[in-house]
């Protein structure tokens, strides 16, 4: 394996009375495709939130490092700075921030017509639309993901990059995953979708917020697949203890 | 008929805060492009198309425009009201008639140029009639200077005809609001629509008060109102929009969104008023801080905290991608 790019140890977080997370540790090879399955409510999102420096997400306990910095204290907009980016579950909407706009941030030199073509979207139909509500969910989640081809970023967060994108389409993500790992940003690839995680170079399954067999996808996605949790020793639970 | 400018320096200065806005003086030159051009109580330049009457009258205080569109005309330019102060102290008072044939289509951009004025205050008094079947559509943009002692009222009283279409955008984003006051009020007869969209930047001290009242009378009426204010330091804003439905099948909508940062105060006051059982009025508002997962999207995209609040804040103050079709 590569020299971790990301590399989290003994992280903890606590909301509300509730671990979310619990002794999570995990690491991300540079250029390598990372896939992290679970149920739902299990903690996925709350990692990648932590890892990305959300509001309200900064672990109690562990660290996190990136190229062997600690992060875990920087503010989300210098954790971008040094090349992490996010693809939200629910990616957020602007009023009146158009497509085109929305793809060039940052780097207007960027071709926003290409990067939507690679995610399946013709440009002369978005470019000029809105990100606002008038975008439906999958058209909105490819935007996103359209996005972050164009930041070429080292990390980039895909938090079920592939939900709500209609089952012909879903190739065409896989697709992208790929390309955006062949170009060199190492990818934490969050899924429920078995078919996402085989094109991953690793795997990590979470339960009840913690990280409860690593390795290779096959071996990960054989473990998913029996619904056993080695830590609970039963069902996988979707429940996160009290702290 | 164009009469030429009596005095070249105030138009000058207007002309300069003109070209802040994007008109250019060709649009003031284009003979098949219809203008006014006053600057407090004098018309610098006045310039009709055919099926535009623009008519400007001296009153005691103040100026009376009287705007007419023939029946059936289609103007193909939009007809450009520029009301400025050259000067930085100073009142302007206009009284404003505008007649819309029926089925005629017009466009009017009106820009308010007080980018000198330091202390003053415009007062519009305006009487719209679109007649059956018209539509009109004004955009009216105000361009201030950064001294925020202004006072704006504009107050217009507004009939859609059966079947005619209003459109109206109020946007004030450069500079210091000062005092803003407007009271609109838009009967809409059956078939109608009316729609009003006011966008607001408030800086400072800055006051806002804005009242939109739209009556669905007719069968069949539609409304929307959307206001959209920013405010930031020690702004303060009242938003009250009021819309009625008096008929059946009236359909309205108020759709308002604050964002208040620092010390700033918003407020918004919807009032429903349905007196037909098969009229529908609904309205939503949102108050608050710029949300925080638009924000860190933004920042995990690069931008700065800054540069995330001031493209939530742009993007929501731009105009409706919708245009009037
Ligand atoms: N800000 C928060 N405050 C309190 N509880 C939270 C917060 N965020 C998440 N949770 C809880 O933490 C648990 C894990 O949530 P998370 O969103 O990380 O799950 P997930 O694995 O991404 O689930 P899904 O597959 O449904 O997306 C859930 O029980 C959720 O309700
Ligand atoms: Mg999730």
């Amino acid at each position: 394996m590569t020299d971790p790019l990301l590399q989290i140890r003994g992280l903890r977080l606590e909301r509300a009375g509730r671990r979310l997370l619990d002794d999570i540790s995990l690491a991300v090879g540079a250029g390598e495709i990372h896939a992290l399955l679970g149920g739902n409510g299990c903690g996925k999102t709350s990692l990648a939130k932590s890892v990305m420096g959300c509001d309200g997400y900064a672990p109690d306990r562990g660290e996190i490092r990136f190229v062997g910095q600690r992060i875990d204290t920087l503010p989300l907009h210098e954790r971008a700075r040094l090349g992490i980016t996010m693809a939200w579950q629910e990616p957020a909407r602007f009023e009146g921030v158009p497509v085109r706009e929305f793809l060039t941030l940052g780097h207007p030199e960027a071709d926003p017509a290409e990067r939507l073509r690679r995610v399946g979207l013709a440009p002369w139909r978005y470019l000029g639309r809105m990100l606002d509500k008038t975008l439906s969910g999958g058209e909105r989640k490819r935007v996103e993901l359209a996005a972050v081809i164009a930041l070429a970023p080292r990390l980039a967060l895909l938090d079920e990059p592939a939900a709500g994108i209609d089952l012909r389409s879903l190739d065409e993500i896989v697709r992208v995953v790929r390309e955006l790992r062949d170009a060199g940003t190492a990818v934490l690839l969050i899924s429920h979708r078995e078919e996402m995680g085989r094109i991953a170079d690793r795997a990590s399954q979470m339960c009840g917020g913690r990280i409860i067999v690593s390795g290779s996808p096959q071996h990960v996605a054989a473990q998913y697949r029996e619904h056993h949790c080695v830590y609970c020793d039963g069902e996988l639970t979707h429940d996160t203890q009290p702290a | 008929m164009t009469r030429s400018p009596p005095d070249g320096s105030a138009l000058a200065r207007l002309q300069s805060a003109l070209d802040r806005v994007g008109v250019t003086d060709a649009a003031l030159q284009d003979a098949d492009t219809a203008h006014l051009l006053v600057d407090a109580h004098r018309a610098l330049s006045v310039h009709d198309v055919p099926g535009v009457e623009v008519q400007v009258r001296r009153r005691l205080l103040g100026i009376a425009v009287d705007v007419r569109v023939q029946p059936g005309a289609q103007i193909a330019n939009p007809v450009h009201l520029c009301f400025g102060l050259s000067n930085p102290f100073g009142a302007q008072r206009v009284r404003l008639d505008v007649d819309i044939g029926e089925g005629a289509s017009v466009r009017f951009l009106a820009h308010c140029l007080f980018a000198r004025t330091r202390h003053a205050s415009h007062r519009m008094r305006a009487r719209i009639q679109v007649r059956r079947d018209a539509q009109l559509s004004i955009e009216e943009g105000h361009v201030h200077g950064a001294a925020g002692g202004i006072v704006v009222t504009p107050r217009a009283r507004i009939s859609v005809g059966p079947g005619a279409r209003l459109f109206s955008d109020f946007s004030l984003l450069q500079g210091r609001v000062g005092r803003l006051r407007s009271d609109y009020r838009v009967d809409v007869a059956e078939q109608g629509l009316a729609e009003l969209a006011v966008r607001v930047r408030g800086r400072a001290e800055d006051r806002i008060e804005l009242n939109d009242h739209i009556r669905l009378n007719g069968i069949g009426a539609r409304g929307l109102v959307k206001t959209r204010v920013a405010l930031t330091d020690r702004a303060q804003a009242v938003v009250r929009s009021t819309t009625e439905g008096n008929a059946a099948d009236a359909r309205g909508h108020m759709d308002c969104t604050e964002i208040v940062k620092d010390q700033a105060q918003g407020e918004s006051v919807p009032v429903v008023r349905v007196g037909d059982p098969k009229a529908q009025v609904t309205h939503e508002a949102a108050i608050g801080t710029v949300d925080q997962t638009q924000l860190e999207t933004l920042m995990a995209h690069g931008l700065t905290p800054d540069q995330a609040i001031e493209l939530v804040i742009s993007g929501m103050l731009r105009p409706a991608a919708t245009e009037p079709a």
